[in-house]
C-alpha cells in the first residue's frame, strides 16, 4: 500500500443535543439517565391526534451556533419529515429540516499539533429531533423501546469535505466541542451520545479534483474512536483500490472492540426518505432583532478568549489554546491570574502543565479538581515571595491533591519553607565541599560540568530547601572559579 | 324540529331535564342503529351521567346555549376513556389518554356526547362505507350512502338522532355528507378551530366542523369549537366573533358570486335546477348575483389526489403494531410485524392512498407531483383570492350528483373521487365553506354551498340563516322520523 499516493477526503456530521429543560416538539423533560419511557409524553410516543409544538429555546440555541461559526442565519427556515419506518422512531418520521436549514454557511478553525492553522468550511447546520433507543440485551428474544431520548433537540453540523486526515477530523470536532460548550448549548457529553458524530470518507490520487466514493461511517461517540475508524476506513479503502476493486457507497458501522468499520447497508438499500415539509409546523421565522439580540447575548469565544489572553496576560499561542480549550478551564485560569494579581505566565504554566496533568491522570473534570483556583493561586504566591522554590512547590502541589489542604499549612507542617539565611546555606556548601575533596579538585582544574554537582548536593543537604538563586550565587563564591 | 337553541331554551325553562332528553335520544339511537348504522360507539352511561351534571349547573342557575344539550363526535376526536376508532380495525379497541380539544371545549360548555359517529377509515371515502365497522346508511333511503367521510354524524343529525355533530372535512367530509342528507354543515377556515386531538388525515387540509339542522345551531356550536390552541401550531390566534350576533343581518348589497366551474356536465340537472331557484332567492334577499370563474378550479381533484395522500402516507407511518392499535398475531420478525399490523389493520382505501402518496413523495417523483401540486394549489389559492376581491361570497352546489346508492364506487375509486370535485378548492385554499340544504333532486336532498374568504365564517352564516328563515328544506325531515 502506497498512502503517499493517495488523498484522503473526510466530512463530517456532528449531532449535538441541545441543552433545553423540555424537548424540542413536547414539553416532556430532557433528563437523561431516567427510568425507560418516564420522559416522554403523548407527543414523544407519536399518540394519535397529537400535534408538535417547537421550542424556541432550541432555535436560539441555532442561532447562537450559527453566529458563533459566522454563518448566515436563515430569516426562514422549514422543518421536514423524514420518513423511515423503525420501532424507536414512534411516528414513523423524524422531524428535521432539509431544503431551508435554519443555518448555512460558516466555518471552524482548527489548529494541528504541528502548529499549523487550517480553516474547515461548515455547509449547513439543521436542527432535528432525536429517536428513542433499542435495547437488545434486556430482555431475551425481545427488543425493549426506551422512547425517553425521543424528541430530544438536536443540532446537526454538516462540515464541507475539506479534512484530509483522521487528525484533521479529530481537531475539528474537538472545536465544535468546544464551541457548544462555550456557548452552553449542549453538555457535550460523549458517554451518553449528547455529541456524536458521522464520518464521511473517501480517498483519491493525489492530484484529482474528482471526489472518490465515499462511505459514511455511523454514530462515533468519542474523539479516539473517529481516529481510529477513520484511519481503518481509509486504509480498506486505498488497499481495495490499490489491489484493483471499487468503493461501494455504503453505510458502514465501527467496532471499537474489533478496531475496524463493517458494511451496515449499501446505497441499493438505502432508505428513500420522501422528505417533504412537516404541515404540523409553521415556518420559522427569525427577525433581524432576534438575531441582533442573541449576538449581543453571546459569551466570549474560544478564539476570542485565547487572543485576549495572548495580548492581555503574554501568554504563547499554544498555551493560550490549551487554557481556552474549555469553557470552565479558562475561567479557573481567570480566577487564579485574579487571586494571584500577578505573573499570569506562572499561573499559566501552573495551570496547563501540573494541574492539568493532575487532573488528566484521575479522569477528572476541572470543576471536580481537588485544587480549587484560589487554592493554587495561594500556592503560586509562596513561590513568588520564594517562601518556596519552584521545584518544592510540586511537591507541595501533590500533598494539596491528595490531602486538601491549603499551601501553607503542608508548607509549615512539613517544615518546606525556603532557606534564604545565608550562613545556613553556606555552612551546607561547605560540608559539601568538604565531602567531595576529588570532584573539589576536579572542578577547580577545569571540570565545570561539576558546578550541577555542587549545587544539587547542596539542594539535598537542605532537602530541596535552599533558595536556588542564593545558593547558585554562594556557591560560585565558595567553589572560586573553574580552571582558575 | 328540535333544535340546539330551541332544546337549549327548553332545558333553561327546565321544561324537560338533559338526562330526560338525552334518554329519549338515547332510545332513538338504539332503535336506529340497525337500519342507519351511524354510531360507532353508544356511550349511553357516560351521557345520563354528564346530563345529571348538566342538570346540576342548570339548577344552579347556570346558563349557555351548549348546557345539557347531546351531541355526537366523529369517532376520528380523542376522547378519554371513551375509544376512539377511526373506523379502523387497526384503532377497533384504542382508548386514548385524552380529549381533543374540540370535544374538551364542547365538554366544558355542558354539551353531553352519546356517542361517537361512524365514517369512513381514516375519513378517507366520500359514502361511509370504508368503515371497519359497516357501511353507515342514508335516512332520506337506507339504499343509499349519506356520503362521507363525516357520514355518521351527517346521516345521525338528518335522523334526529342528535341535534348537531362534529365532524372534519379533508376533501368535502362534512359539506357532501351534509348535502347528501339534507342538513347543513361547516367547514370553517384552516386553523380557526384546533386539530389537537384529531387524527390526521392530510394535516395541511382536515378543518374540524360541525353538521346540525340550522345555520344558528352551526354557529352555537362553532362558539365553543372555535380559537387559538398553543397545542396546536397551525391554530390561528385571532379573536373569535359572536357569530350568533351575526345571523339576522339583512342581505341587502352583498356580493355573491356563481361559480361556473361548478355548473359544469357533470352536475345533474335536477340539482342544478334547485340550485337556480335557491340562487333566485337569494336575489329576492337583497343579494347581488353575478358570475366568477375560476379557472383553475377544475385541477382540484388531481391536484388533491397528490397532497391528501402524500400526507397520509406520513401521517398514517404510526400505526406500525409496536405501541398501540392492531397488532399482528405471532410475528416472525420486525418487517413482518410491520407488513402484516399494516397489512391486516388498514382496509383497501386507506392503503390506496398510503401506496400512492408514498409514490408521490419517492425519489424520482417528488417534482413532477409533489411539488406541482403545490404550484397548483397556490394558483387555485390565487384564483379564490382574486374572486374575493370582486364578490364577498361564492356560491355553487356542493356535489354532482345526489346520494348513491352502496356498492356504487366499488368498481372504480375514481368517480366516489369526483364526488368531491366542488368541495376540495376549499381545502386546498384553507377557505371556509357551508353546505345547506336547497331543494330535492330525485327525491334526496341536493345541497347548495357556499364559500368565503379566510375567516369569514360570520358571513357564510348570516347568509345561511336568512336563506333558511326564507325556506324551509333544511326543516324537512326523512320519512319515518318524528320531527
Amino acid at each position: 500500500m502506497n498512502a503517499t499516493r493517495w488523498e484522503t477526503v473526510i466530512g463530517l456530521e456532528i449531532h449535538a443535543q441541545l441543552a433545553t429543560r423540555s424537548k424540542i416538539f413536547s414539553s416532556a423533560p430532557t433528563a437523561y439517565g431516567a427510568e425507560p419511557n418516564t420522559q416522554a409524553n403523548l407527543v414523544d410516543l407519536g399518540y394519535p391526534g397529537v400535534l408538535p409544538v417547537l421550542n424556541a429555546a432550541a432555535v436560539r440555541m441555532a442561532v447562537m451556533f450559527g453566529l458563533a461559526i459566522g454563518a448566515d442565519i436563515a430569516p426562514r427556515s422549514v422543518f421536514a419529515r423524514k420518513n423511515y419506518f423503525y420501532p424507536d422512531l414512534p411516528k414513523g418520521y423524524q422531524i428535521s429540516q432539509y431544503e431551508l436549514p435554519v443555518v448555512s454557511g460558516g466555518h471552524i478553525d482548527i489548529v494541528l499539533e504541528d502548529g499549523t492553522a487550517k480553516r474547515v468550511g461548515v455547509t449547513r447546520a439543521h436542527l432535528e429531533e432525536d429517536a428513542g433507543k433499542s435495547l437488545h440485551e434486556c430482555l431475551p428474544g425481545l427488543t425493549g423501546l426506551d422512547l425517553n431520548r425521543a424528541g430530544t433537540p438536536l443540532i446537526e453540523i454538516v462540515s464541507e469535505p475539506e479534512m484530509r486526515s483522521a487528525r484533521e477530523a479529530v481537531a475539528y470536532m474537538k472545536k465544535v466541542h468546544t464551541l457548544v460548550r462555550y456557548l452552553g448549548i449542549c453538555d457535550g457529553n460523549m458517554q451518553e451520545g449528547s455529541f456524536r458524530c458521522d464520518a464521511n470518507v473517501s480517498v483519491r490520487p493525489v492530484g484529482q479534483e474528482k471526489l472518490g466514493t465515499r462511505a459514511e461511517i455511523k454514530n462515533i461517540n468519542s474523539f479516539r474512536y473517529v481516529e481510529k475508524a477513520i484511519g481503518f476506513e481509509v486504509a480498506r479503502q486505498i488497499e481495495l483500490l490499490e489491489s484493483g476493486g471499487k468503493v461501494v457507497q455504503e453505510t458502514r458501522l465501527y467496532d471499537p472492540d474489533k478496531g475496524e468499520t463493517r458494511s451496515m447497508r449499501s446505497k441499493e438499500e438505502a432508505n428513500d426518505y420522501r422528505y417533504f415539509p412537516d404541515p404540523d409546523l409553521l415556518p420559522v421565522l427569525i427577525d433581524a432583532g432576534t438575531v441582533q439580540q442573541v449576538r449581543a447575548a453571546l459569551p466570549e469565544l474560544p478564539d476570542q478568549k485565547a487572543a485576549r489572553f495572548v495580548a492581555q496576560h503574554g501568554l504563547s499561542a499554544y498555551d493560550a489554546g490549551v487554557l481556552t480549550a474549555s469553557r470552565e478551564l479558562a475561567d479557573y485560569y481567570e480566577t487564579v491570574v485574579h487571586e494571584l494579581g500577578e505573573d499570569p505566565k506562572l499561573a499559566a504554566n501552573w495551570v496547563a502543565g501540573d494541574l492539568a496533568a493532575f487532573l488528566n491522570r484521575d479522569g477528572l473534570e476541572i470543576d471536580a479538581s481537588p485544587i480549587g483556583a484560589a487554592m493554587l493561586a495561594s500556592l503560586l504566591r509562596r513561590i513568588r515571595d520564594h517562601t518556596i522554590s519552584g521545584k518544592i512547590a510540586k511537591d507541595v502541589f501533590e500533598a494539596m491533591w491528595a490531602e486538601g489542604l491549603p499551601a501553607d499549612a503542608i508548607i509549615e507542617s512539613r517544615g518546606l519553607r525556603q532557606i534564604t539565611d545565608q550562613g545556613a546555606i553556606e555552612q551546607a556548601i561547605e560540608a559539601v565541599m568538604a565531602a567531595n575533596p576529588k570532584q573539589l579538585a576536579d572542578y577547580r582544574a577545569g571540570k565545570d560540568k561539576l558546578f550541577g554537582f555542587f549545587v544539587g548536593q547542596t539542594m539535598k543537604a537542605t532537602q530541596g530547601k535552599a533558595n536556588p538563586a542564593l545558593l547558585n550565587e554562594l556557591l560560585k563564591n565558595k567553589l572560586g572559579s573553574a580552571g582558575g | 324540529m328540535p333544535t340546539v337553541a330551541s332544546l337549549a331554551a327548553a332545558l333553561q325553562a327546565r321544561q324537560i331535564s338533559s338526562a330526560e332528553l338525552t334518554r329519549q335520544l338515547l332510545g332513538r339511537i338504539e332503535a336506529a342503529q340497525p337500519r342507519l348504522n351511524a354510531f360507532i360507539s353508544v356511550t349511553a352511561d357516560e351521557a345520563v351521567r354528564a346530563a345529571e351534571a348538566a342538570d346540576r349547573r342548570l339548577a344552579a342557575g347556570e346558563a349557555g346555549p351548549l348546557l345539557g344539550v347531546p351531541i355526537a363526535h366523529k369517532d376520528i376526536f380523542c376522547t378519554a376513556g371513551v375509544r376512539t376508532t377511526c373506523a379502523s380495525k387497526m384503532l377497533a379497541d384504542f382508548v386514548a389518554p385524552y380529549d381533543a380539544t374540540v370535544v374538551a371545549r364542547l365538554k366544558a360548555a355542558g354539551a353531553v356526547m352519546v356517542g361517537k359517529t361512524n365514517m369512513d377509515e381514516f375519513a378517507m371515502g366520500s359514502s361511509s362505507e370504508n368503515s371497519h365497522f359497516g357501511p353507515v346508511a342514508n335516512p332520506w333511503n337506507v339504499k343509499r350512502v349519506p356520503g362521507g367521510s363525516s357520514g355518521g354524524s351527517a346521516s345521525a343529525v338528518a335522523a334526529r338522532l342528535v341535534p348537531a355533530a362534529t365532524g372534519t372535512d379533508t376533501g368535502g367530509s362534512i359539506r357532501q355528507p351534509a348535502a347528501l342528507c339534507g342538513v347543513t354543515g361547516l367547514k370553517p377556515t384552516y386553523g380557526r378551530v384546533s386539530r389537537y386531538g384529531m387524527i390526521a388525515f392530510a394535516s395541511s387540509l382536515d378543518q374540524a366542523g360541525v353538521i346540525a339542522t340550522t345555520a344558528e345551531d352551526v354557529a352555537l356550536m362553532l362558539q365553543v369549537m372555535a380559537g387559538f390552541d398553543e397545542r396546536d401550531s397551525t391554530s390561528v390566534e385571532l379573536p373569535v366573533p359572536d357569530y350568533a350576533a351575526a345571523l339576522g343581518r339583512p342581505l341587502a348589497g352583498m356580493k355573491i358570486g356563481v361559480l361556473t366551474e361548478f355548473f359544469d356536465s357533470g352536475l345533474d340537472p335536477a340539482i342544478e335546477q334547485t340550485l337556480r331557484a335557491a340562487i333566485d332567492e337569494l336575489r329576492r334577499l337583497g343579494a347581488t348575483i353575478s358570475d366568477v370563474s375560476l379557472p383553475n378550479l377544475p385541477l382540484s381533484v388531481p391536484t388533491y389526489y397528490v397532497v391528501a395522500p402524500a400526507e397520509c402516507s406520513s401521517n398514517l407511518a404510526r400505526f406500525d403494531g409496536v405501541r398501540y392499535g392492531y397488532r399482528c398475531q405471532n410475528p416472525r420478525d420486525l418487517k413482518d410485524l410491520y407488513e402484516r399490523s399494516r397489512g391486516e389493520g388498514f382496509g383497501a382505501e386507506v392503503k390506496r392512498r398510503i401506496m400512492t402518496g408514498t409514490y408521490v413523495l419517492s425519489a424520482g417523483y417528488y417534482d413532477a407531483y409533489y411539488l406541482k401540486a403545490q404550484r397548483v394549489r397556490q394558483l387555485i389559492a390565487d384564483d379564490f383570492a382574486r374572486a374575493f376581491a370582486s364578490v364577498d361570497l361564492l356560491v355553487g352546489p356542493t356535489t354532482p350528483t345526489v346520494a348513491f346508492a352502496h356498492g356504487a364506487g366499488d368498481s372504480d375509486p375514481v368517480t366516489m373521487y369526483l364526488n368531491d370535485i366542488y368541495t376540495i378548492g376549499a381545502n386546498l385554499a384553507g377557505l371556509p365553506a357551508i353546505s345547506v340544504p336547497c331543494g330535492f333532486a330525485h327525491e334526496l336532498p341536493a345541497g347548495m354551498q357556499f364559500l368565503g374568504p379566510h375567516f369569514a365564517e360570520e358571513r357564510l352564516l348570516n347568509v345561511a340563516h336568512r336563506y333558511q328563515q326564507a325556506t324551509d328544506w333544511h326543516r324537512r325531515a326523512p320519512a319515518g322520523v318524528a320531527s
